[in-house]
């Protein structure tokens, strides 16, 4: 019966794979190309590490790599604690749920552009609620954005309140599959409410955490459109992140051959993580 | 004791949630007042539009919504299209090099077309694709959690029922059109919803293949219009943030159970 179907497979598949080779696999093969060949926004006849070499010696680049590696660090341990404390919450039996599950997850349904207006009118430092708060209390106010140690802080802030949200609902999907007889169990057993959560809750939530833990590391290379609102990765590149820097060299500087490169190392960085997660579902499935 | 624990993390969870949500009331509150109240809290403050006229009066919102909407929709159109075509094929034929062909999908996964901006923009250059609607959606039409979700979906259903299909004489297309689409609803409402809320926010691949208003989104809109060296005040940009997130904000609140239901089945892969 399947015999006649294989060509049509091929049919049936063909407007996905030619899409696909145009915009994902041709471009990565050119990218690569071009990192080679290229100098400026021209192509040479001559392969050259010349480009690679400059990524080395380029101290933006390697503030730009710590920077994104500081923001990964900081904001995905935060949201998934945030997302797995609100679902918890909400999962739970306090009153107001309804408006807590509306509360947390509306941030995520807003366009990243348009809160970053927002969350730049409390970091501004002359009319910025911020500062104004801690007028209040007598402290002096702070150059929220326009300071290089607190704008990278404050841009994680910024993030972390978009992005729990979005985790809260994978964890709440996960809470509502574990079997209420466990925690029946558990009660007739006398255990307290922490002893529950650390035996059975969140053995039972690894799954979830992995794939949120591998989608925030997603997001939190992917995500710079609050740069273009905030800071523009200033100042003096404290908050330049390595896809904003490529968009930097690319449309800015005009300097692609240089963004391809850059973009190489992007490419190898999500490389990685893409083993670290087909390893997750490997675990996933044996789970 | 126990009780105590849970007054206490109750009264935390109030307190995040009210936080959570306070950016946006004081959007509002911002923009439904004149300047002088933007960090000045007067429990009466006098109510005004007048941001909202101003802001609308500096920037073509009409059309940038509009261009959002097209945008979103096509999108929309071409990624149903082409993930069923695709998702049927990998769900129930068996062919040579499937598992291969499946895992180069997956790949999209991890590298999204916003990741090779440089080479893409080249490409729809190349095409005179540039500042088109076309130019915004074509690199998201081929999703593979579009055609992940489908796939999943389409495996459940039942093999007799395509065989009575088959026996009634219809064709492959038409299998899929009344056997596997109709069964796969819930999926296609969810997938609609995330990908119109993705595609209603997504910034930095719009803004690079559009420059003019001709296809400007909202969002690309929004950020020359908040730009400081354009000088608007904040109680406007604050109207005109509003305006931008209007639309989307509305159908969530109307339809939030629906909303959040379809982002928790899309996310249980």
């Amino acid at each position: 019966m399947f015999k006649t179907y294989k060509a049509q497979a091929w049919l049936l598949l063909a407007p996905a794979l030619i899409l696909l080779v145009a915009f994902t696999y041709l471009p990565i093969g050119n990218t690569i190309w071009r990192s080679v060949f290229g100098f400026g926004v021209q192509m040479g006849n001559q392969a050259s590490p010349e480009n690679y070499a400059r990524l080395l010696d380029d101290p933006v680049f390697w503030q730009v790599l710590k920077n994104s590696a500081l923001y990964a660090l900081i904001t995905v341990p935060a949201s998934i604690f945030f997302a797995l404390s609100m679902a918890l919450w909400v999962n739970g039996k306090i009153a107001g749920t309804g408006f807590m599950r509306l509360s947390f997850f509306t941030p995520t349904m807003l366009p990243m552009i348009s809160v970053a207006n927002i969350w730049l009118l409390f970091y501004s430092s002359e009319i910025g609620l911020f500062n104004a708060v801690l007028g209040w209390f007598g402290v002096s106010g702070v150059n929220w954005l326009g300071n290089p140690d607190t704008a990278l802080y404050s841009l994680m802030t910024m993030t972390i309140w978009k992005e729990a949200g979005f985790f809260m609902i994978f964890y709440l999907a996960a809470l509502q599959t574990i079997s209420p007889d466990l925690y029946k169990a558990a009660k007739t057993e006398n255990a307290s409410s922490l002893y529950i959560f650390r035996r059975i809750t969140f053995p039972l939530l690894m799954p979830t955490t992995l794939f949120v833990f591998v989608n925030a590391l997603l997001n939190s290379f992917k995500l710079i459109d609050h740069l273009f609102i905030l800071t523009k990765g200033g100042p003096n590149n404290a908050t330049n992140l390595l896809l904003y820097y490529i968009y930097e060299n690319s449309f800015s500087f005009f300097d692609t051959a240089y963004a391809s490169a850059l973009t190489v190392i992007l490419l190898l960085i999500l490389i990685v993580m893409a083993l670290i997660q087909f390893g997750v579902i490997e675990r996933r499935v044996h789970y | 004791m126990n009780k105590t624990l849970t007054l206490l993390s109750s009264s935390i969870a109030w307190v995040l949630a009210l936080l959570w949500i306070f950016p946006l009331l004081y959007a509002f509150w911002a923009a439904f007042h004149s300047a002088e109240y933007t960090t000045n809290f007067v429990l009466f403050a006098p109510l005004e539009l007048s941001n909202f006229e101003k802001a609308w009066s500096q920037a073509p919102f009409m059309r940038y919504m509009f261009n959002t909407f097209a945008i979103s929709i096509l999108t929309l159109a071409g990624q149903l299209i082409v993930c069923t075509l695709a998702a049927y094929a990998l769900a129930r034929i068996k062919f040579r090099g499937r598992a291969f062909v499946f895992s180069l999908i997956i790949m999209q996964l991890m590298v999204t077309p916003e990741i090779l901006i440089v080479e893409n923009y080249q490409t729809l250059a190349q095409l005179h694709a540039i500042d088109t609607y076309l130019a915004v959606a074509i690199p998201y039409i081929a999703s593979a959690f579009g055609i992940f979700l489908l796939r999943q979906s389409f495996k459940s259903v039942p093999m007799d029922l395509e065989n009575a299909a088959k026996l009634e004489g219809c064709s492959l297309l038409q299998i899929i059109w009344k056997v596997y689409v109709p069964l796969a609803k819930p999926t296609y409402v969810a997938y609609a919803l995330v990908s119109i809320s993705t595609h209603w926010n997504n910034f930095l691949w719009p803004l690079i293949v559009t420059n003019t208003e001709n296809s400007r989104p909202l969002t690309v809109g929004l950020s020359i219009f908040g730009a400081p060296e354009s000088g608007v005040d904040w109680a406007i940009i604050c109207a005109g943030t509003l305006i931008s997130i209007a639309p989307l904000l509305l159908i969530f609140i109307i339809f939030q159970r629906q909303f959040i239901q379809s982002f928790m089945h899309a996310g249980i892969k």
